[in-house]
């Protein structure tokens, strides 16, 4: 009968529906809310600092693979979303040049030098926007408004706090800062959907704001300055922290895969966020705590291997 | 109270609506009967029998005096025609004997009701189900009365009946629940004589509301049995994760069931007891569900053990679409086999013929970390370190990562985004290790 034809394979015969591709996709669609939000309030200009850094990371991934014979990954749509997530992370105000070359560094030097889609050890976005920071850092400072150059919230917040955007605007997003970063509301929107899709859990996002959380209000309560629910909020609504937080953090390739070391990682995030705002000569610190949390992934994970099902139990009791 | 489970698992698509409101139909065989004499875990049997023998229907015609295997049992009367190596759905050759059927059914003086159930001991309950032939019918097939003889030092207070078949597709145990759920009962009030001490437990998955129903309903009398629900969820049949949504309790592998007091029993091996002690009848036949998107008409058919593939795959209307891959047993662990010719074993639970899109082989792609596997692994391992140390050789971490934990279940392989062959990788080296373990 059908003898001789039949595939032979070992169980399961069954796989899910879901692929890289389809996860990338859904990062992508969570973005676009945080997107559209950002040409709304930044212009056109806004949309060719995006498209650009696409662009850029497809093309570098493309041409990266072809020079060195790897199989091409660009259709996995990993490649577009690190442009994405380049373009985010930079004010919109930049040369033309900075998303590209921004992009290309996240793709050839984070990801694919170290072995690509997977493999790389430092969240490809974040340590592009590094690289710009230190190699450019007047460019890369130059935040607007209504065409009008600005400081964002957090500058503001870090030289006494007057003048301040209204909490409003800043959860809207009316206020100064990278593209990706200002509206929290949208970011709101498309984390709510990856948790509801399930690409991410609660563990990373929520332990790592809410000890960044903790720890300033701790710093701030121990000097003297007492609770301020306002205060707070600034730390939460402005900034990366949300966008860090929810899709920066959680990126798979340099985060724990143990449930614990999830959560360590998150929690070391939040104390270094913390402590970079209050005390270091930046604003912000979200960037440079998730990367620096990365480093430490191998380690903490090689501490976090979860317990077997049953081991170390007493047995046969309930 | 809430439907009880384990922690973590994977919500595969059950595909069980195909067959599972259809009544389970009744087929004899056409052709020769073939009898592999291996059909459990443990010994091979010898032949009883030699070519030529006229044999009854429920006569043994294979068995063995190692303590651990199961005896064969004829499942018709006729003329044993040949004992010769026959391919099995694990794509092995085995020993088998093959009786040429005489239509006549005429059945083996042993076969006689019995009225003393009470009178019976427990040593003579356990020699009958042995003679029986009788062993666990969900696939393990490990020998029922070997089960049911635990060292006298460990206290058996729970038999746990699993009613789960979280395998998708098959709905063969359903329909039993549903057509003969009082035989379900009169099996477990006879393992609960063995066990005074014990209490017995019906777990039942979610999706299964009608037999959940019926069976609480039999048992809302009975001072030592219960019926509860589990929630829907793979590998929520497993003996480890059946146990600990049923009572709580934990343990690794190496330790048996047993060893946290209990026993688990497939529902129809339940109903296997109950027949041989109450009617005198070994274990003949069994309920195969026949299924897939390349079956015509999906649907659970009772067919005498030895019976070929191919009837049944014929009572089931035939191909309506030539499939790729035929299953035998559920699709989360069951066997691919490369032939239909194959006999219907004690331990075959459902043949499922895959279409070309069902079927489909995907590439793998680089891993992506995103832990997946890790919120799958029922048995809390991280599969895709052991992916890797399977695929490095490195055995020495692939235990440090506890890859003999691993129940083989194949959630991490259904649930990778990358479609990585995990639990296939983890398979092989656990093998590898078992196999140089024993030398």
């Amino acid at each position: 009968m059908t003898d001789n034809m039949l595939v032979v394979s070992s169980s399961p015969h069954m796989r899910s529906n879901e692929s890289t591709q389809t996860i990338m996709r859904d990062v992508i669609i969570a973005l676009l809310p945080a997107t559209f939000f950002a040409v709304y309030n930044f212009g056109s200009r806004a949309l060719i600092v995006t498209i650009l850094a696409i662009l850029g990371a497809v093309a570098s991934e493309w041409l990266f693979q072809k020079a060195t014979g790897r199989k091409n990954t660009v259709t996995d749509l990993s490649a577009a979303l690190t442009g994405l997530f380049v373009a985010l992370n930079i004010p919109y105000t930049v040369p033309f040049w900075i998303p590209v070359i921004g992009s290309a560094f996240a793709i050839i030097v984070v990801k694919q030098i170290f072995g690509g889609l997977g493999q790389n050890f430092m969240n490809p976005a974040l340590a592009a926007r590094a690289f710009l920071v230190l190699s450019f850092p007047r460019i890369m400072s130059i935040w607007s408004f209504d065409s009008v150059t600005s400081a964002t919230p957090l500058d503001i917040l870090k030289a006494g706090g007057r003048n301040m955007p209204s909490l409003q605007d800043a959860f809207l997003g009316n206020i100064g800062g990278s593209l990706g970063e200002v509206s929290a509301a949208a970011l709101l929107i498309g984390a709510a959907y990856l948790l509801i899709r399930k690409v991410i859990t609660w563990r990373i996002p929520f332990v790592y704001i809410g000890t960044t959380i903790a720890v300033i209000a701790a710093i701030q309560f121990f000097n003297g300055n007492g609770f301020d629910i306002n205060y707070l909020s600034y730390h939460v609504f402005t900034g990366g922290l949300i966008l860090g937080a929810f899709f920066m953090a959680t990126d798979y390739a340099s985060s724990p895969v143990t449930p614990k070391g999830q959560i360590i990682f998150a929690i070391g995030a939040g104390i270094v966020t913390a402590v970079i705002r209050l005390y270091s000569g930046m604003p912000e610190g979200v960037s440079y705590a998730i990367l620096f949390m990365n480093l430490w992934v191998p380690i903490i994970e090689r501490f976090t291997i979860p317990k077997a099902f049953g081991e170390g139990d007493s047995h046969g009791k309930k | 109270m809430g439907a009880l489970t384990f922690k973590r698992g994977i919500h595969p698509k059950d595909f069980k609506e195909a067959t599972m409101n259809k009544p389970v139909e009744y087929i004899l065989p056409k052709g020769d009967l073939v009898f592999p004499l291996i059909q459990h875990l443990g010994a091979p049997c010898k032949p009883l029998v030699k070519k030529g023998d006229r044999v009854l229907l429920g006569e043994k015609i294979g068995d063995t005096d190692a303590f651990f295997a199961s005896p064969i049992i004829s499942s018709v009367s006729g003329t044993v025609k040949d004992i010769k190596p026959v391919l099995v759905p694990n794509g092995s050759k085995v020993e088998a004997i093959i009786i040429e059927n005489d239509g006549l059914y005429e059945e083996h003086e042993s076969i006689q009701p019995r009225e003393n159930i009470d009178e019976l001991t427990p040593e003579e309950i356990r020699k009958i189900i042995r003679e029986a032939g009788i062993v666990g019918m969900g696939g393990a097939c490990f020998p029922t009365h070997i089960k049911l003889t635990p060292p006298p030092e460990k206290k058996i207070d729970y038999i746990v009946v699993n009613g789960a078949e979280c395998e998708p597709y098959l709905t063969s145990d359903y329909r039993v629940m549903l057509e003969e759920p009082d035989r379900i009962i009169l099996g477990l009030k006879i393992i609960l004589k063995l066990f005074p001490e014990a209490k017995g437990v019906i777990a039942i998955e979610n999706n299964k509301p009608e037999g959940i129903k019926i069976l609480k309903e039999l048992v809302k009398d009975e001072e030592r049995m219960e019926v509860v629900a589990l929630k829907t969820k793979y590998p929520q049949g497993a003996e480890k994760q059946l146990i600990n949504a049923v009572t709580g309790r934990t343990f690794v592998s190496g330790m048996l069931p047993l060893d946290v007091g209990c026993i688990v029993q497939n529902i129809d091996t339940v109903i296997a007891i109950h027949r041989a002690i109450h009617r005198g009848r070994p274990l003949m036949r069994r309920i195969v569900t026949v299924s897939g998107g390349a079956i015509k008409e999906p649907k659970n058919i009772k067919v005498r053990i030895g019976t070929n593939f191919e009837e049944l795959i014929e009572a089931a209307g035939g191909f309506i679409e030539e499939p790729v891959k035929i299953i035998a047993g559920g699709p989360m662990m069951g066997l691919t086999v490369f032939s239909t010719d194959l006999p219907i074993m004690k331990g075959s639970s459902g043949i499922i013929c895959l279409t070309k899109k069902e079927a489909e082989l995907f590439e793998e792609s680089s891993c992506i970390r995103c832990g997946k596997c890790v919120g799958a692994c029922a048995n809390g391992l991280l599969p895709m370190y052991l992916n890797q140390y399977a695929l490095r050789k490195d055995e020495a971490m692939f235990l440090k990562y506890k890859g003999m934990e691993c129940c083989e279940c194949g959630s991490c392989s259904y649930t990778c985004p990358s479609k990585r062959h995990i639990a296939q990788t983890i398979k092989t080296t656990r093998r590898e290790i078992l196999a140089n373990r024993k030398k």
